[in-house]
């Protein structure tokens, strides 16, 4: 990353630099959107909704329009939105815990009603915002503030396997898919199918997004790259879940 | 707005929930979002019925916290929103409606009070005052009106989207099981025939143009980084609130010039009040009715005045004196005499009044 | 103030109590005059006691609530204990025979009381289908809320369609109002 690429168009220059810290995936995430927002060409009616937690920094991240919402509760405000008014792209942006824990209820139901909208959800394996708890995404063994032994899978569970799920409760149309955040030219590929998947009004759409913490995780910066790379897939395997049917080219 | 829902004045017998949900119509709402609790699932079954006839829509959540973020979606879209619930539904729902207040957002709630705590009953009281007022964690920025009839029950119900829009506080109609469950004859109009007009919605998001380009982007939050940023715009919210009181604030009054006592009640509750007051005074006891029906912000220099010159109040509430505390702040420092007549989560009759004021005054 | 007529019709759920209510409300409020209905409901969404409570006068209606009634209808045992509450020196107290309280049981004040047969008789001479539509018959007779045009109007509103595919149930119904009406002018005349 020492050459800086361009910013998207649908970025925000006056809101950068942001506010996500050094090493933070989150800023490349929010790339391969901008990205995908500038293909597709919907800057003008994209509606951006952030959680709480350290989605909700990017509140003025976007030259969108863009509602911080609540813990947890992004999804069931732009499936609001969208339901009011299904001319506008609606994305809803969350961490780990919004999407799995405290708004897992939202997440199951949106998708299984097939609402038409984009959730996006990264995957850095803790809460980061409140300072590095377990999430549902904890990796077995892995060290949080509420698993300072590391997480026991005997009395906390495996990690979530999110995708998998919205995959099994969502009808034929919608658009599942795990991405990194050390892959952007794809991860800015299955934006756009996600996206385009609702402009296609074809169903549900989700991408979980594999991120990084350097701060939470202690690390630095090859054993941070080496955890998202190495580690998580270990338990988060990366490509397209489900796909529309017509779409039919998964790849990559 | 769409076409006319109710020709000319129609003289209609019908349940609370059903009055609830054609004057969503006449008001011009265009989506519901609910989630089924009694006693308001009546509101939703007859909108269902309804709003596709006159192209409006409906979804049903899996829960009352998305029954009211998705309601906060629907308003920031720029239509007029709705939701209904109920007990541990209103619980639930104070997240989203704390949101709404935090951001002003046009939100509107219809409330079908039932038993509480907890599940209590499905029936009746009046113990969702204090959360519909002041839930949720923040200063209450809300508009509440408290109906008493069907009649009520429409007039606000429709009122409540003008309110809503026209200040950019959250509105709520405070009704009860009773009210929700009950049949009773009233007028439905459409309100444009009366000359009542609707403050126009406007979206928060998705406005014409590309932002950054053609228009600033809307951006919305209810997070602040330092606590002087949130005490400024909480310091215009409060100001602005407290600029709108008295010409928000609204109340029903009888015989309260000479009175020796005073009846204040609310809600379903102040009709009981209304009849034994009129029954007393028939009897020569100078008994006296006050009724605030806007519960936030409350009507204070009315009832004050009327509070003084009478210099005895018996407050009656199916509640455990939620109207009481209210009523306590809103006269603080007066010296009349304060009795409590406070029946939770059961209704009153009007020979139980009226039995009570004549203990009181003989 | 001319106080409205108040009515607590009280049965095993399914008897259609609150159907009556519901039909003489209507009928009140199709006469010009003021009427209030409400229903007793709980969590429970079949069995139990199904109350009804009914008030129609000529002003607008206040409580739904009220201490006594001024005829309480009891069909069922559970229902005569479920109402004694409602019964009070001013109040005509209705039951169906097949639910005679002990005499231990009665309220001790009551203006006046009507036992009527009027499971058995739907059941011998009717339908017990219209069992209720009889009691609605003695309801208007013990009261006089509604006339008889107007109940049968009230009717044809609710079950119209049902007699457009069977005339006959129209007679039946009717029949069933009256002999409501009879049963209830028999006792008070014994009375």
């Amino acid at each position: 990353m020492a050459e800086k690429p361009a910013m998207p168009a649908s970025w925000r220059v006056e809101s950068k630099p942001h506010k996500f810290c050094p090493g933070c995936g989150h800023g490349i995430a929010l790339r391969a959107l901008g990205q995908a927002i500038d293909e597709l060409g919907i800057q003008d009616r994209t509606v951006f909704g952030c959680d709480i937690g350290c989605s909700l920094l990017a509140w003025d991240f976007f030259n969108v329009d863009t509602i911080q919402t609540h813990h947890g509760r992004t999804t069931p405000v732009m499936v609001g939105v969208k339901r009011a008014n299904p001319d506008l792209i609606c994305i809803a942006y969350m961490g780990d815990g919004g999407g799995y824990a405290i708004g897992a209820q939202h997440l199951v139901n949106a998708a299984s009603r097939n609402d038409k909208i984009t959730a996006i959800l990264i995957n850095n394996t803790q809460y980061a915002m409140t300072g590095g708890q377990m999430a549902p995404t904890t990796m077995p063994g892995q060290k949080t503030e509420t698993t300072p032994y590391g997480r026991d899978p005997e009395l906390t569970g495996l990690p979530a396997q999110g995708p998998e799920m919205i995959a099994t409760i969502t009808p034929e149309g919608a658009y599942v898919a795990r991405g990194t955040v050390s892959k952007l030219r794809q991860l800015k590929k299955m934006m756009v199918r996600a996206l385009k998947c609702q402009m296609e009004g074809r169903g549900f759409s989700f991408i979980e997004v594999l991120s990084t913490c350097p701060t939470n995780w202690r690390t630095n910066a090859r054993e941070t790259w080496s955890f998202l790379e190495e580690k998580m897939p270990q338990y988060f395997q990366i490509g397209e879940i489900k796909i529309p049917v017509s779409e039919g080219d998964a790849d990559e | 707005m769409a076409e006319k829902v109710i020709a000319g004045e129609k003289r209609v017998f019908m349940t609370g929930n059903e009055v609830v949900a054609w004057a969503a119509l006449a008001a011009g709402a265009e989506i519901m979002y609910g989630y089924p609790i009694t006693p308001q699932n009546e509101i939703m079954h007859y909108w269902t019925r309804l709003a596709p006839k006159y192209n409006r829509k409906f979804l049903q959540t899996e829960d009352e916290l998305s029954a009211g973020f998705t309601t906060v979606g629907g308003v920031m879209a720029g239509k007029r929103a709705f939701t209904a619930t109920a007990g541990p539904g209103n619980t639930l729902m104070q997240e989203p409606i704390s949101m709404a207040e935090a951001m002003r957002l046009p939100f509107v709630a219809m409330i079908i009070q039932r038993g509480g705590p907890s599940t209590g009953t499905v029936i009746y009281s009046q113990q969702e005052v204090m959360m519909t007022v002041l839930g949720g964690n923040g200063e209450g920025l809300r508009i509440v009106y408290s109906t008493a009839n069907h009649q009520e029950l429409f007039d606000y119900s429709i009122k409540a989207f003008d309110t809503a829009w026209k200040y950019r506080f959250p509105t709520f109609v405070l009704a009860d099981g009773y009210q929700g469950k009950m049949r009773e004859p009233l007028t439905i109009y459409d309100p444009d025939d009366r000359g009542i007009k609707i403050s126009d919605t406007e979206p928060y998001v998705g406005r014409p143009g590309t932002p950054g380009v053609d228009r600033p982007p809307g951006h919305y939050r209810n997070t602040y980084n330092v606590e002087e940023e949130l005490y400024e715009v909480l310091q215009d919210h409060i100001k602005d609130f407290e600029s709108i009181a008295d010409e928000v604030s609204e109340y029903e009054s009888m015989a309260s010039d000479d009175a020796e006592l005073l009846v204040v009640a609310h809600g379903v509750v102040a009709r009981a009040a209304k009849q034994a007051t009129e029954a007393l005074r028939q009897q020569g006891l100078k008994v006296g009715y006050f009724r605030p029906i806007t519960l936030r912000p409350l009507p204070s220099t009315p009832l004050r005045e009327a509070v003084n010159r009478a210099g005895r109040m018996l407050v009656v509430e199916s509640a455990y004196g939620q109207l009481g505390r209210l009523l306590k702040e809103a006269l603080y420092g007066a010296t009349a005499e304060f009795i409590p007549y406070y029946k939770p989560g059961v209704g009153f009759t009007p020979e139980e009044i009226m039995a009570r004021c004549r203990e009181l005054i003989t | 103030m001319s106080k409205p007529v108040k009515i607590v019709i009280a049965g095993e759920g399914g008897q259609g109590v609150q159907a009556v209510a519901e039909i003489l409300a209507e009928a009140g409020y199709e006469e010009g005059r003021e009427a209030l209905y409400i229903p007793n409901f709980g969590v429970e969404q079949r069995g139990g006691v199904s109350v009804a409570f009914l008030q129609i006068g000529d002003e607008p209606i206040g409580s739904p609530k009220f201490a006594k009634a001024d005829i309480v209808v009891a069909l069922s045992e559970r229902a005569v204990g479920r109402t004694f509450q409602y019964v009070g020196p001013e109040t005509v107290f209705v039951y169906d025979t097949l639910a005679a309280p002990d005499e231990k049981d009665m309220p001790p004040e009551v203006k006046q009381v009507l036992p009527i047969p009027g499971v058995e008789t739907a059941k011998k001479e009717l339908h017990p289908r219209v069992f209720n539509v009889l009691i609605m018959g003695a309801v208007i007779k013990a009261t006089g809320v509604v006339n008889l045009e107007n109940a049968k109007k009230a009717l044809e509103k609710r079950l119209g369609h049902k007699f457009a595919q069977n005339p006959k149930l129209r007679d039946l119904n009717h029949r069933a109002l009256e002999r409501g009406m009879e049963l209830v002018g028999e006792v008070m005349q014994g009375g």
